[in-house]
């Protein structure tokens, strides 16, 4: 199960894992293609392409995969009550999470922050 | 910083503005197309786009994808996520000036459109994503079996609350009017759904809630005392309001910031044109919208021409 965006995707778990394990900055944007969601790949994409953020693995997850249960069920999600939830793991850990929708400019910010 | 040229400008990436762009690329001029935001516009946030014509039922996101890659294909550049710092539309030749670039262009079209209107509580930012959502497809099903709030008394509130009735136990809906702004048959839905209570004449006043939203407090015309509802969702849908702040004291704005063009999208500033939801008129669909994109690409053509 893929989301149909220009992005890098996560299909399970194990890669999901394997990718935070072996990358020091990761951003994972789990959500479906709605409305809130498809801005987000939108800036990612952007990021992606602008080449700034080469330090950055991008890549999207589908919210409705059974593998997604990771990123579901994580601490720093647990409030949560829209999506796309959008992690960003330093060096294995969780380092910020997101919730709803985000704008370019405030996923920059936390990419210069905790990146 | 770079100085690039074009005939047309186009601010604002929605299906007014990529279809001014196809148009006017398709008659041979130099077109830029900026968007702010993402390119699409409003109608990326459509699930489904089923009336269309020509056109079977499609994602908002499917039809938006399709416009922009019509308005690249005929040649238009295309920018998204590009903060406008500055504009200067008086003269003959109009300058809009990004970060990194500056863009000259003979002639310009503001579809800037509009984004969903919100309460402006403090708790409302602090919340979204947390209990506070403006989209009942993307989020109803996080508040299965839940007690929960719709915000509004227009079509968009009443099918959504009826809609959000899928998943939640019991609704409020909270309407600041004795009455609904809705099509007959949609107040007659949600007035029939045993599972919506009403609360009219009555305003959000606070969104409760430390890490997500546990409750919400109302207040009642005519009564001195708030009520709080126990509630872990809101979904706020009072309608759109046009994003032309911008734009003030450069073009003429009605009351509501709805810029005022003629039948030919013509402004009040020679050379700049409107189109889509920015622009004062009655009715907001994708249809009127590339109505209104083709109107203004020929009058900005009949414009360069002269």
């Amino acid at each position: 199960m893929t989301l149909p965006t220009n992005l890098k995707h996560i299909e399970t778990e194990a890669e999901l894992k394997s990718l935070i394990g072996n990358s020091e900055n990761v951003m994972v944007c789990c959500g479906r293609m709605g409305p809130m969601c498809v801005p987000v790949y939108g800036s990612m994409e952007e990021l992606e392409a602008s080449g700034d953020y080469d330090h950055v693995e991008f890549r999207d997850m589908a919210f409705d995969s059974p593998d997604a249960e990771y990123i579901r069920d994580l601490p720093e999600c647990k409030n949560f009550r829209g999506i796309p939830f959008t992690v960003y793991f330093k060096d294995g850990k969780v380092a910020r999470a997101t919730s709803s929708i985000q704008m370019k400019e405030q996923i920059t910010e936390i990419l210069n922050g905790v990146f | 910083m770079q100085m690039k040229e074009y005939d047309v400008v186009i601010v604002g990436g929605g299906p007014a503005g990529l279809t001014a762009g196809i148009y006017l690329a398709r008659a041979k001029q130099r077109v830029l197309i900026l968007d702010q935001g993402m390119v699409g516009g409003q109608v990326i946030l459509t699930h489904a786009v089923a009336n269309y014509p020509g056109l079977p039922e499609l994602s908002g996101y499917q039809l938006a994808s399709t416009m922009r890659k019509q308005a690249l294909d005929f040649g238009c550049d295309v920018l998204s996520n590009v903060g406008i710092l500055e504009f200067d539309f008086k003269k003959r030749d109009k300058y809009v000036r990004t970060e990194t670039e500056e863009y000259r262009g003979s002639a310009v079209i503001i579809a800037v459109g509009g984004e969903p209107r919100k309460l402006g509580l403090e708790s409302e930012k602090r919340l979204q994503g947390k209990g506070i959502s403006y989209c009942a497809t993307c989020d109803g099903d996080f508040f299965t079996g839940e007690d929960i709030v719709v915000v509004g008394g227009g079509n968009s509130a009443l099918e959504e609350a009826v809609s959000l009735t899928k998943y939640a136990r019991k609704i409020t809906l909270i309407h600041q009017f004795d009455h609904f702004q809705g099509y007959a048959h949609a107040i007659k839905a949600a007035e029939a759904n045993p599972k919506i209570n009403f609360m009219l004449e009555s305003d959000v006043e606070k969104f409760i809630g430390s890490q997500s939203l546990e409750g919400v407090m109302v207040r009642q015309k005519g009564n001195n005392d708030p009520i709080n509802i126990r509630a872990t969702g809101a979904f706020i849908f009072i309608g759109y309001t046009p994003s032309t702040g911008m734009f003030k004291g450069c073009v003429a704005l009605n009351e509501r910031g709805e810029i005022i063009a003629d039948e030919d999208m013509a402004t009040s500033r020679p050379g700049v044109f409107a189109a889509g939801d920015a622009r004062r008129k009655k009715y907001r669909q994708i249809t009127t919208a590339v109505n209104d994109g083709t109107i203004a690409a020929l009058g900005a053509l009949e414009y360069l021409s002269q």
